[in-house]
């Protein structure tokens, strides 16, 4: 790990949400560092804290009803101690974020150019002239073919490959530092994912951005990640660089996810895609001590499992938590059909 | 978007033809008639018989509805059996007096409601926000003409701050009349502002709930935008939508007048023509109200879609 190219260092991060007066953990003890020109993907189910975890580190949470512990150090400042003041002189200008539904993330009453100068207001001292000179470059920077008219449009007159790309715009505005993309391709069909993980890349290697991508699609993953963090239950289940993860998965969750992904051929073989038994449990059902993917492998003994899992390392850079993937194997179709 | 209004305007012609015959023919329907008992008890009932004639009370419901229409498209509505002035005249003093109470109280209502609204939003689950809610849905489980007659009790009689009947004091003359005025229309517009704001208040704080937590506000809190200009850029407009629609609406109830306030408040205004001229049977006004309540109804909907169409670019009217 070089110091000098170290952008974000998070440190033990957890984020509980308070739900009927009790706090319950929806992130836990994570650790991950971020690089510039770095893509760093963090993968993982629905409801396993990918999001929570992005809105945590650009403290988007209500203080009221979240409880956040942890360090998350950028340019020396530990961002989850910040005040809001001085936080708001970071969003937006040193990172910027990428939400996940691009219609819901635009403000219906207002033109695309007010939306995107908006961020120019406060983190620049442009003229008028100059911010919306600004608008026209960033719009044309992430593919939108006639930006003068687009500028001008409201965001229910764009499609919503369009308005994802609004949205990144909004995002890169201040060139900045890192930026975090919460499931940007999700809402897009397959060719705009494709053309809007372009931009995102064009992007990179003009501002030397790290990006953390959020994602639970393994194929843009594979396609775009340096390094990879599987997410499982609010806890980094697994980590290391692409190939490794990929190439040499080893926790049961992971190889798990790997096995569910289509891969070409294998509907020749199987009639079925491989299946994770149950769903993750709701965050007031979540086992609080133990290895929480255990219930899911129930065939796997419970003497394979850490009392208190932690991470060990399997190979410079690769870490996975638990020991249960030296005696993880995958159940026989004939006994799941039991 | 003239093209649309002229077309939502020329809808509304046979609407307004529906809507006269139906009006003409409620009012014909109603037991008895203007001459029961209105007239001095020694005539005869020939003399009775002939006014009827002479007025036209024994032709075909057609041909009255025509004499009717005539006369309306010279712009007279007629006399008034029970005050035997012109309804243009009478409606249009009335009007003035209902437009003072109505315009004063809508103004009140929308001074205190937003704010309140926006406070009680903005303050969700604390203090400030159970404090309004409980104030809320007490004035809103009181019937209105209770906190009206309460109002005017402890106000009028026991302080003795305001006067309790009457539009304008007799003897006022010059400034003093826009003061008597003012004077007169204090307490009922209080009270109905009081009373109004609830629906407008639970609005407006439902609405900001969920703008503050809506995606775009999340966006621009990622901006890095300071809370008090997200509340100002995004939060405020965004939740006045439907008020907005709402309030287009209600500018028709301006002349409607409230019947409550106005019978409690012995207030002359249009209110109380309209309940004074159903208990006398008196046609030509009943017909000529009705009628006019109708169209402001139907301006109302057209005025309040305008007004959503100018405020929310996603509503276009062209």
């Amino acid at each position: 790990m070089n110091e000098e190219n170290e952008l974000l260092k998070l440190t033990d991060v957890s984020t509980a949400f308070k739900i009927d007066g009790q706090y319950y953990p929806a992130v836990s003890h994570v650790d991950l560092e971020v690089e510039k020109d770095e893509i760093l993907a963090i993968v993982g189910e629905s409801g396993c804290g990918k999001s929570t975890l992005a809105t945590t580190i650009m403290g988007l949470h209500d203080p009221q009803t979240t409880q956040i512990s942890g360090q998350a150090v950028f340019a020396g400042q530990n961002l989850l101690e910040m005040k809001e003041e001085d936080l708001n002189d970071i969003r937006g200008a040193k990172i910027g974020m990428i939400f996940q539904d691009p219609l819901s993330a635009l403000n219906p009453l207002k033109r695309i150019e007010d939306q995107i100068s908006e961020v120019l207001d406060y983190h620049t001292g442009m003229s008028s002239e100059e911010k919306h000179a600004r608008v026209i470059e960033l719009l044309n920077q992430v593919g939108i073919l006639e930006p003068q008219r687009t500028a001008h449009q409201f965001p229910h007159e764009l499609s919503g490959g369009m308005r994802q790309r609004v949205i990144i715009a909004i995002a890169i505005a201040c060139k900045p530092d890192l930026i975090i993309a919460d499931e940007p391709t999700t809402a897009l069909d397959v060719t705009i994912q494709a053309q809007i993980l372009d931009v995102l890349r064009d992007i990179q290697a003009e501002n030397h951005a790290g990006i953390i991508l959020i994602t639970h699609d393994l194929g843009v993953v594979a396609e775009t990640a340096d390094e990879v963090a599987v997410m499982y239950a609010g806890e980094i289940v697994e980590r290391g660089t692409t190939a490794q993860v990929f190439g040499d998965p080893k926790h049961p969750y992971t190889r798990s996810l790997l096995r569910s992904m289509p891969q070409g051929d294998m509907d020749v073989l199987h009639d079925d895609l491989y299946v994770i038994a149950g769903s993750v449990p709701s965050i007031e059902k979540m086992p609080q001590t133990g290895d929480k993917f255990a219930p899911r492998i129930p065939w796997i003994k419970a003497s394979a499992h850490e009392e208190e899992p932690t991470m060990h390392e399997v190979a410079p850079g690769h870490q996975v938590r638990c020991t249960c993937y030296q005696d993880f194997y995958f159940q026989r179709l004939e006994d799941v059909d039991q | 978007m003239w093209k649309t209004i002229l077309r939502r305007v020329l809808i509304m012609i046979p609407e307004i033809i529906l809507l006269s015959i139906l009006v003409f023919l409620l009012a014909k329907a109603m037991p008895g008639d203007p001459f029961t008992g209105s007239i001095n008890p020694r005539s005869s009932a020939a003399q009775i018989e002939h006014l009827k004639q002479i007025n036209g009370l024994y032709d075909p419901w057609y041909q009255q509805y025509w004499n009717w229409v005539v006369h309306l498209f010279h712009g007279d509505l007629g006399q008034s059996y029970q005050y035997h002035e012109a309804v243009s005249n009478l409606i249009g003093d009335r009007a003035v007096n209902t437009l003072w109470l109505s315009a004063f109280t809508m103004v009140l209502t929308y001074m205190l409601a937003l704010p309140l609204g926006l406070y009680a939003g903005k303050h969700e689950g604390r203090l400030p926000d159970t404090v309004i809610r409980i104030y809320t849905y007490v004035t809103y489980c009181i019937p209105f003409f209770v906190i009206l007659v309460i109002g005017l009790w402890i106000f009028g009689y026991v302080f003795n701050w305001f006067p309790t009947t009457g539009s304008v004091s007799p003897t006022a003359h010059g400034m003093g009349v826009l003061s008597s005025r003012l004077e007169h229309i204090l307490l009922p517009g209080l009270l109905g502002a009081l009373f109004g704001t609830v629906n407008i208040v639970q609005y407006m704080r439902s609405e900001v709930i969920d703008a503050k937590h809506s995606d775009y506000v999340r966006t621009a809190r990622s901006k890095g935008v300071p809370n008090k200009d997200i509340y100002k850029h995004h939060i405020f407009r965004n939740s006045l939508l439907p008020i907005a629609a709402f309030g287009g609406y209600s500018i028709t109830g301006l002349l409607n007048g409230s019947i409550f306030t106005e019978t409690i408040f012995s207030y002359p205004g249009m209110g109380m023509l309209f309940i004074d001229s159903i208990n006398y049977r008196d046609y030509t006004v009943i017909t000529a109200l009705v009628l006019m309540f109708g169209i402001l109804n139907l301006l109302g909907t057209l005025l309040s879609d305008i007004i959503l169409g100018i405020v929310d670019p996603r509503i276009r009217i062209d």
